[in-house]
């Protein structure tokens, strides 16, 4: 057993002098390349060349620690900076893109269908999710802000989302994701995105009369509940109680399936929320609480008194009780555990990330802590244990190639050809953190082609210059196949990878000898053959 | 560290050898396993998804009833006259755009199941497709999809036994028996330009050796069924003589599957899916929108079966959709978001005919007052119809938590 790095972060070492003797005397340990490259896999969205320089100038722990406490206020880099600003949608309130990009009239021509309508909305979304992906050096934020939209997940699939999904991301994960596992999840609970598409905004106390509904002064502001989800005008559906947020935030947004409620509770936090609802999805998509709609009676969640008259009160109360739950701590550590460090991740592991979840009533923070500082995390079975999503390959493959990125829709699609179609996970569960359903022989073909087209030069949108990576001048087969193993794959490819590599080339070189002697070395089908390669789909 | 070696003396040979030596290990295990075995024989499951909630009551109208007349007084189909519908039984009518299908219907190959749906009412097209494709109406967090649940009951592997005709994978066949998605069969391929075997064959090769057991299976599926397709006899293998299909986008998929079919790749579930049946506006009756969707269901669905030929006894067509749409129309000449819907089944196994519950639609009869009844529980036609393709399927686990209670009869 080799002994375990220790990981000398500002918070233990507040309360650690001894813990100083014992290492200070020790000269600097050399910078552990494989071990840099393996938090740049899970921390990041794979090793790129600059956040490896910047890893080499703080060192591992330094540019970790530096990942935790991104300062909200610096700037991105220009280049990135520029890219965003030139997507107007992504600064616009809920009200404005709603107004301002209305869907188009059937008729309209598919161009400015593109520009005016909300697919101009989607498609700044998803080009912003990748380009900040590739190129913020924030790479632990974008990670996180990836887990846990996928865990708070909504679809743009679904009517009005289209349009709330922008501000759902920038206003109610983001700046959450350093913050408390509270927070996150109270701003997801009164989010319009997350009102709608599960439901809530609809759901009433049982028993809302017709009468109730016609008084005068209450009727304009309840006629937003008739609307329908896909704006029908003949749609009258039936008010009354709609379980499905409740049930979704019990199951995954925070007991897990396994927590130990029932559907009792799942009805009783039902009523809990009724009334959250939105004031108007298509026209004026803001939170309200509608106060008529809302179920007055007590109610009992999980064994505890809810009483009568709480009002908004009631959802709040509900949020605490569960963020503060044990379940919700095994549950969330646990999902942070398969996405950090392991499919099948160790009961003790999620049992310690748990705790410490418990003692700082769910610090994100120190959650994460818990979890990169965990020998589970450190150790060498960690490391390319996981195979990466379509998201993650597509990243690290453009930031592996040092990738002049612009988003096109060709470079969204690939995405969805691998089965991750960005802002649109088919269930509230979001796309799956684990290897199984991604790996098929169908997604894995979308992913040999899109290795082959992004370095083939085939990949509207992202410019690769192979050359830049030339190890020296004129460089041999074998050598290449080193240099850019090294380079693209963060470590040299094993024997057989090069060995596999090298027939390749030399199959093609016999081919070619009977017409020219000496063909010039075919990088970019080394390129691609890497890229494509098992070790490049793991991380 | 043997095997290591023999692995890397492997992919020396390899090198020489080309891709045939890597592809040969999975064929051989499976030609072993598929001894020829008692199994009762399976027919393949074709299924076609109308996106955006077919009219039902315009794709199979009920024209003798008065009370569908009276709620659509400018979209109701009749028996005579500029909208005249065909005749199939009882009160019932097939839209004249489905004209094409009426040789499969007098041949009793078609069956017709109005007022089929979930059990549930969602009016929003996700839900409602998200309950219809994981058989899980009104449950949210179901992972896979009804369709992949059901090739559970056997553990072939053949890499092409679950195809999906359409970019990305549908809901229905998520889940842990392996499917892939191809939006033609040509995309299917690897695009090396211009290196071509070289890049196919280093792949094969790398993946045979990946340390990643799911890798390398999905590596060697991928390899394997590139080749199949790959093989002159599927690419040109040509439309029987006499049939053309037309050049829309269902037509083109359906074709492929027929490939499939006809090359015998092992195909067992094929899904694929046509748009542009949300007609809130302008629906027309025999001109517009919605004629020309059925004109080109219709006449892809008769290519397809006139493309198998005889081979059509093999294969069950089941064409769904997440729900109907009101039975007033609307003051835009359009259908709104509604329950029950239509279900065509055709091919091998299916019992000609109009099938199920229904009932006059007076306003007391419907769904809080304006929406065709799910009489029928979509899960029973589905139950049916893979009892009939899919001898011994473990249906309570396709469909979890449902009870069949009455035999439809649609399919033998």
């Amino acid at each position: 057993m080799r002994a375990l790095p220790v990981w000398p972060l500002v918070a233990v070492c507040l309360s650690c002098a001894s813990r100083s003797q014992v290492t200070a005397p020790e000269a600097p340990a050399p910078f552990d390349e494989a071990r840099a490259v393996h938090v740049l896999q899970r921390l990041a969205y794979g090793p790129s060349a600059s956040d490896l320089s910047e890893m080499k100038r703080l060192g591992v722990e330094g540019w970790v620690d530096a990942q935790l406490q991104p300062a909200s206020g610096d700037a991105l880099p220009p280049g990135l900076s520029a890219k965003l600003q030139a997507f107007p949608t992504l600064g616009l309130s809920m009200a404005q893109l709603v107004e301002d990009y209305p869907r188009p009239p059937p008729e309209m021509p598919r161009e400015e269908k593109r520009e005016r309508g909300p697919a101009r909305v989607v498609f700044e979304r998803s080009s912003a999710r990748v380009l900040r992906a590739v190129e913020s050096p924030r790479q632990l934020e974008e990670v996180l802000v990836d887990f846990w939209f996928n865990h708070f997940n909504v679809s743009e699939d679904k009517g009005a989302v289209k349009w709330l999904a922008t501000s759902y991301e920038r206003d109610a994960i983001r700046p959450h994701v350093f913050g408390t596992f509270r927070e996150l999840l109270g701003a997801t609970a009164h989010h319009p995105a997350m009102l709608f598409y599960l439901d809530n905004w609809r759901s009433t106390r049982e028993g809302l009369s017709q009468e109730e509904l016609r008084h005068p002064r209450r009727f304009r502001r309840q006629a937003a509940m008739m609307e329908d989800a896909e704006g029908e005008e003949e749609a009258k559906p039936k008010l009354g109680l709609n379980e499905n947020y409740a049930r979704e935030l019990l199951e995954l947004h925070t007991l897990g399936v396994d927590g130990g409620y029932t559907q009792d509770d799942v009805r009783e936090v039902a009523r809990c929320f009724t009334g959250w609802s939105i004031r108007q999805p298509r026209k004026d998509p803001g939170f309200v609480f509608r106060k008529v709609a809302h179920d007055a009676e007590s109610k009992v969640v999980l064994g505890q008194v809810i009483p009568a008259g709480g009002g908004e009160k009631d959802g709040e109360r509900v949020l605490d009780l569960l963020a503060s739950h044990p379940a919700t701590a095994r549950h969330v550590a646990r999902k942070l555990a398969q996405r950090f460090v392991a499919d099948e991740p160790s009961p003790e592991l999620v049992e310690r990330v748990a705790k410490v979840f418990l003692d700082t009533k769910g610090d994100l923070r120190a959650v994460y802590r818990a979890l990169f500082q965990s020998p589970e995390f450190q150790s060498p079975q960690a490391r390319a244990a996981k195979v990466k999503t379509p998201f993650e390959y597509v990243v690290s493959a453009l930031r592996a190639t040092n990738a002049q990125v612009e988003v096109t829709p060709r470079l969204l699609r690939h995405l969805a050809l691998m089965g991750e179609p960005l802002y649109r996970a088919p269930a509230p569960t979001g796309f799956p953190e684990v290897a199984e359903p991604w790996v098929n022989s169908g997604a894995l073909v979308a992913r040999l082609n899109f290795g082959l087209d992004l370095v083939g030069g085939r990949l509207p949108g992202a410019r690769v210059s192979l050359d830049a990576f030339a190890p020296k001048q004129a460089p041999s087969a074998v050598e290449w196949v080193d240099g850019l193993g090294q380079a693209l794959l963060g470590a040299k490819p094993s024997e057989e990878t090069r060995a596999t590599i090298l027939a390749a080339l030399a199959e093609k070189r016999e081919a070619a000898s009977a017409v020219d002697e000496a063909p010039p070395v075919d990088v970019p089908l080394i390129a691609g053959l890497l890229l494509g390669s098992p070790e490049f789909q793991k991380q | 560290m043997t095997t290591r070696l023999s692995r890397r003396q492997l992919l020396q040979a390899l090198g020489m050898a080309g891709a045939g030596l890597v592809l040969a290990p999975p064929f051989l295990s499976r030609a072993w396993a598929a001894s020829p075995g008692d199994a009762p024989a399976r027919r393949a499951l074709v299924t076609v998804f109308l996106r955006g909630g077919a009219d039902g009551l315009s794709l199979v109208p009920p024209v003798e009833d008065d009370a569908y007349q009276r709620a659509r007084p400018t979209l109701a189909l009749k028996f005579e006259g500029e909208h005249a519908a065909l005749k199939l039984k009882g009160p019932f009518g097939l839209h004249p755009s489905l004209g094409a299908l009426m040789p499969l219907w007098s041949e009793g190959k078609l069956a017709v199941l109005p007022g089929v749906g979930l059990p549930v009412t969602p009016r929003s097209h996700f839900d409602a497709q998200d309950f219809m494709e994981s058989g899980t109406p009104g449950r949210k967090a179901t992972v896979d999809g009804w369709l992949n649940r059901a090739l559970l009951d056997a553990k072939d592997d053949a890499p092409l036994r679950a195809v999906a005709l359409q970019p990305t994978l549908p809901r229905a066949l998520y889940g842990n028996a392996g499917a892939l998605a191809m939006g033609r069969l040509e995309d299917f391929r690897l695009r090396t330009g211009r290196q071509h075997g070289d890049a196919r064959q280093g792949f094969s090769a790398l993946y045979s050796g990946a340390v990643d057991q799911a890798l390398k299976g999905a590596g060697a599926d991928a390899f394997e069924a590139m080749s199949k397709l790959d093989g002159a006899r599927l690419a040109k293998l040509p439309v029987s003589p006499g049939v053309t299909y037309p050049g829309t986008p269902l037509s083109r998929r359906l074709q492929d599957i027929a490939r499939l079919i006809k090359g015998d790749v092992g195909l067992e579930v094929a899904a694929t899916e046509m748009g542009g049946w949300d007609t809130h506006v302008a629906q027309g009756v025999t001109q517009g929108a919605f004629a020309r969707r059925c004109e080109e269901l219709g006449n892809a669905l008769a290519a397809f079966a006139a493309d198998l030929g005889p081979k059509l006894d093999t294969v069950t067509v089941l064409v769904m959709t997440e729900f109907g749409r009101t039975v007033k129309e609307n003051g835009n000449q359009g259908t709104d978001h509604g329950v029950g819907g239509v279900m065509f089944a055709l091919g091998g196994g299916v019992k000609g005919g109009v099938h199920g519950r229904f009932e006059s639609l007076t306003v007391d009869r419907l769904q809080d007052g304006r929406d065709v009844p799910s009489w029928t529980d979509v899960r029973a036609p589905l139950s049916e119809a893979l009892r009939a393709c899919r001898p011994g399927v473990a249906l309570a686990k396709v469909f979890p938590g449902y009870r069949e209670d009455s035999a439809l009869g649609m399919f033998t």
